[in-house]
């Protein structure tokens, strides 16, 4: 081959195509992770949601006891269906914090009345002013923090049935 | 019944597809059994895969539910156009309006093309009957369209409200059309691989399927970006979406493609670069329609998404370009280095311009697959207009300003000296529009360059037609002119709704107005309407420029019913000078409504730029042909006359 | 059997669009503009470049869903407190990533989008050179 440059089309187009059938063959992922991983709890003061339930603050969250905090709202379609799981970790003793996006205080009542309230706070995040300084790009996620107000793990959609022994074991990973 | 005689069809088109294949090859191989099939079976091909289309059609036309592609898209209260338009405005039936368009392509060429050598034309046949094999396959196997329910629907699912649009009813095909001529120039380019013929007469050949693919796509573009302005709702035109730069890929390189096709047939130049961009044109579109069906890269317009199709048509790219490609790289080196040229004549131009455009081509395509690039390392990038724009403009800029001196040139050998006059006329009219632009208050730097350049070569477009006799420039010339004056316009358009645009957004009451740019606006009323598969709540504007006579206008707010969806339907207003852009959005609170409000100069020019484009190519196209057949004619009868001393 | 189909079909297509409905109304910077003309073209230009989050490949001055109605409101109120515009991006950047900015900077992950188009430069520049440069002496 004294002309090897002939075949540098082919090879570009070899690398596309290789990286092409990886990616088909890879799950589509498409949630956006957040990067606060690892990171402190940004500062945020929550009024009450109601729900008979107070407001939120970054304070609750460094008296040394893991907690999740549950990312959710009313009108949000999968927080029905993870709200039996939220009610089995806090039937274990996990206490849940939730934050009610861009809701009414009506209709938070409304649906704790059908679904449960496993909450112990409930803040509103009526602008999502701290999802977004969480990170968080929908409803529901679930975030692990742990005693001193360092987020450890980040759940993006509904939990399953199956996603509630991993949770267990994040809280008690964060606990030591 | 129907739907059985279309799956029919397209089996023995598949069939003959085969034959077409088989028949081609023996020929290219020295045995010609075969040969005298070849052509009259690509016909017979065409218009059986035409028939099996037409049916399809008609299924949707009559509603038959008992079908599953009928169902899934179509509805029994849609309007006719749409449920015309819901044959090819899903995966299944898009696909097969390709492999008709593809295989009708096939049974022009061989009724037609006289000019190629016959080996030559036999390999392009084969070509097309190859490429047009996997199509098939890929509909039979995994997107069949005439698949029946077991037990037929009560009520279709409805077509996405977003396509219930005339403008979108047709773009699709018109992009298909474009994507199959390159199909044709890609089996063009394969054939004169295999017979090792690159000559201006297989120049002179492609060069009309090329111009063909390249004016649909032209306006294949054109119509996308025009839908997308005003149906998104935001007064966007372009946004750098993947599968907006899918559709710009294969364009950049038809329009590459479209320039050295030229040399090659005037010059004899350019012999390698050709094929390599006839390969390189049509695998642009594949790839296209890879990443817009597989759902590899998320896109606003995605419609169709499956990863399992996108699995059939990736190994339908491989088994093409990468066989082109291979062929490419054993058989280019025996092609021989055709004429040679000085820098500064007609070629060089064209040879720089053609090498700015595949640059052009390779940022976009880098730009389009590198998040794909990071997603397989698990970093999740964006790659937007603050990339796109800047470096596009470092290749766009050069390739304009020699765009408006090239034509002036001559061909083989020439001098700057000899043109010295329109050289500075038309670099004074640069600085001179730059320098207006900036004193007027529009401070982009592309934005400026844009208008300045727009300005310049809008005069430089229509310089080659100076000294001359205006009847008797040949068509293909004025078509030159055309197209190269629409894009100095939709250049124009795009540089001025970015330097220039108004934005306001407003919560009014009724009775209110509100002002944007020269326009006043006011909201008159706010009423629920009906369409036949839609509710909405239609504003009442009444938008006056400059204090003059008031426009009414009737933005909604619509709610689909079938399938469920909301969607925001703009009104424009439209004056010689640019576009009011009015939208209603949502109930603001005591009583008022929220207006998003645009006043866009000169906006328009960005699809009046597109369809002269357009034009331009279609009289090129025709001028072409004729002087084709004339030529065609004259040697007809000169072989008569020789027939006729030799008896 | 085939009414059961029929309603199968229905829910199907009713479940997926009705999912995010929200009830509140948009934040108030969502809609509505900055009074200081400069401020809000400095708001306008950095959310062009801003991808929505909620969206399939939009920026958040092209959308109309609530979290980036809530996102343009950040930038507004941010930019009228007299944050740099880059700044508010680093702050976004740092909670979701590169992802969420459509103005990709030099990093570890981004280097090659700045280096092939330098790279196609010099390629070009070859190319041109030796498909023409040579002639040239020739030809003079």
């Amino acid at each position: 081959m004294n002309r090897w440059w002939l075949f540098v089309p082919l090879g570009i187009f070899a690398l596309f195509v290789g990286l092409a059938a990886y990616q088909l063959t890879q799950p589509k992922d498409d949630f956006v992770h957040s990067e606060m991983i690892g990171k402190k709890l940004p500062q945020f003061d929550l009024r009450a949601a109601t729900g008979g339930k107070p407001g939120t603050s970054t304070a609750d969250f460094t008296d040394g006891k893991p907690k999740l905090l549950n990312i959710w709202a009313s009108w949000c379609i999968p927080c029905i269906s993870e709200a039996p799981q939220l009610e089995r970790l806090q039937a274990s003793g996990v206490e849940i914090v939730g934050i009610a996006i861009r809701d009414r205080p009506e209709d938070v009542e409304r649906f704790l009345a059908s679904y449960g309230n496993p909450y112990s706070k409930i803040g509103a995040d009526d602008l999502s002013e701290v999802q977004l300084e969480l990170g968080s790009s929908g409803v529901p996620e679930t975030f692990v923090i742990d005693g001193q107000g360092t987020i450890v793990y980040q759940h993006i959609g509904d939990i399953r049935a199956s996603d509630v022994p991993m949770l267990m074991e994040k809280l008690q990973e964060a606990a030591q | 019944m129907i739907a059985e005689l279309g799956l029919a069809a397209l089996w023995l088109a598949t069939a003959l597809a085969v034959l077409q294949l088989v028949g081609g090859i023996l020929a290219v191989r020295g045995q010609g059994e075969l040969a005298s099939l070849v052509r009259p079976t690509a016909i017979a091909q065409g218009a059986l895969a035409g028939l099996s289309f037409l049916l399809l059609i008609w299924l949707f036309l009559v509603t038959d539910l008992s079908v599953k592609l009928v169902a899934a898209n179509s509805h029994s209260a849609k309007p006719w156009i749409f449920k015309l338009a819901g044959a090819w405005g899903n995966h299944e039936g898009s696909m097969l309006l390709w492999v008709t368009v593809m295989a009708l392509a096939g049974a022009l060429i061989a009724l037609i093309e006289r000019r190629l050598p016959e080996k030559t034309l036999l390999a392009t046949l084969a070509g097309q009957a190859f490429v047009g094999i996997g199509f098939y396959a890929f509909i039979l196997f995994s997107s069949n369209p005439f698949e029946r329910l077991p037990t037929p629907a009560l009520e279709g699912n409805g077509l996405n409200p977003l396509l219930q649009d005339i403008g979108l009813a047709f773009h699709p095909p018109t992009l298909y059309f474009g994507y199959v001529g390159l199909s044709v120039a890609f089996s063009f380019a394969v054939g004169a691989l295999l017979t090792r013929q690159v000559t201006p007469d297989f120049a002179r050949a492609m060069r009309p399927w090329v111009l063909g693919a390249w004016i649909f796509l032209t306006l294949g573009i054109t119509a996308g970006s025009y839908w997308a302005y005003y149906e998104l709702g935001w007064g966007g035109w372009w946004f750098w979406d993947p599968v907006e730069n899918a559709s710009l890929m294969p364009w950049l390189a038809a329009t590459a493609l479209l320039h050295s096709v030229s040399v090659l047939a005037a010059r004899d130049a350019l012999r390698t670069w050709t094929i390599m961009l006839g390969v390189i044109a049509f695998s642009m579109s594949m790839l296209g329609t890879f990443l817009v069906r597989s759902g590899v890269l998320t896109s606003v317009h995605a419609f169709a998404v499956d990863p399992e199709r996108g699995s059939f048509i990736l190994i339908l790219l491989a088994i093409y370009i990468g066989g082109a490609l291979t062929l490419f790289g054993l058989r280019a080196s025996s092609i021989s280095e055709g004429e040679r040229f000085s820098v500064t004549s007609r070629e060089g131009a064209l040879v720089f311009n053609n090498v700015m455009l595949s640059a052009i081509l390779g940022i976009v395509l880098l730009g389009t697959l590198y998040p794909l690039l990071t997603e397989a390392f698990d970093v999740r990038v964006s790659v937007g207009p603050p990339y796109f724009n800047p470096a596009g403009a470092i290749f766009t800029i050069p390739m304009l300003l020699v765009m408006a001196v090239g034509p002036l040139l001559r061909w083989r050998q020439d001098s700057f000296a000899r043109i010295r006059l329109p050289l500075v006329l038309i670099a004074v009219i640069m600085l001179a529009a730059l320098a207006l632009v900036v004193i007027l208050g529009a401070y982009s730097l592309l934005a400026d360059l844009g208008l300045a350049i727009a300005i310049g070569i809008a005069i430089a477009s229509f310089l080659p037609l100076r000294g001359r006799n205006l009847l008797r420039v040949p068509l293909a010339t004025w078509g030159m002119v055309i197209a190269h004056f629409g894009i100095a316009v939709a250049l124009f358009g795009m540089a001025s709704e970015s330097a220039f645009s108004e934005e306001k957004l407003a919560a009014v009451n009724i009775g209110e107005s509100t002002q944007v740019g020269p326009w006043k606006v006011q909201l008159e009323s706010v009423t629920p309407v009906a369409g036949p598969n839609w509710t909405a709540l239609e504003g009442t504007l009444q938008a006056s420029y400059d204090g003059g006579e008031p426009v009414e206008l009737h933005p909604q707010a619509r709610n689909f019913w079938a399938p469920p969806q909301e969607t925001t339907e703009s009104q424009l207003a439209t004056r010689w000078n640019g576009q009011l852009y009015a939208v209603i959005g949502n109930e603001a609170g005591q009583g008022r409504w929220q207006l998003r409000l645009w006043w866009k100069p000169f906006v328009t020019f960005i699809w009046y730029g597109g369809l002269l484009i357009a034009l331009g190519g279609l009289l090129s196209l025709v001028g072409r042909v004729m002087s084709d057949l004339k030529r065609r004619q004259v040697v007809r009868r000169r072989q008569l006359l020789e027939a006729e001393a030799v008896a | 059997m085939r009414q059961l189909f029929a309603t199968l079909l229905a829910l199907l297509s009713l479940a997926v669009p009705l999912a995010a409905q929200d009830s509140l109304p948009p934040a108030p910077y969502a809609y509505q503009q900055l009074d200081d003309p400069a401020q809000e073209a400095r708001a306008q230009a950095l959310m062009e470049t801003l991808r929505c989050l909620k969206c399939q490949s939009q920026s958040i001055a092209d959308s109309d869903a609530p979290m980036a109605g809530d996102m343009r409101h950040q930038v507004r109120t941010r930019i009228a407190a007299g944050e740099e515009p880059e700044a508010i991006r680093a702050w976004l950047v740092e909670r979701y990533g590169d992802y969420v900015s459509y103005a990709p900077t030099v990093s570890e992950t981004t280097w090659p989008l700045f280096a092939v188009p330098l790279l196609i430069v010099l390629v070009a520049m070859l190319l041109l050179w030796r498909r023409m440069g040579r002639r040239k002496e020739k030809a003079a």
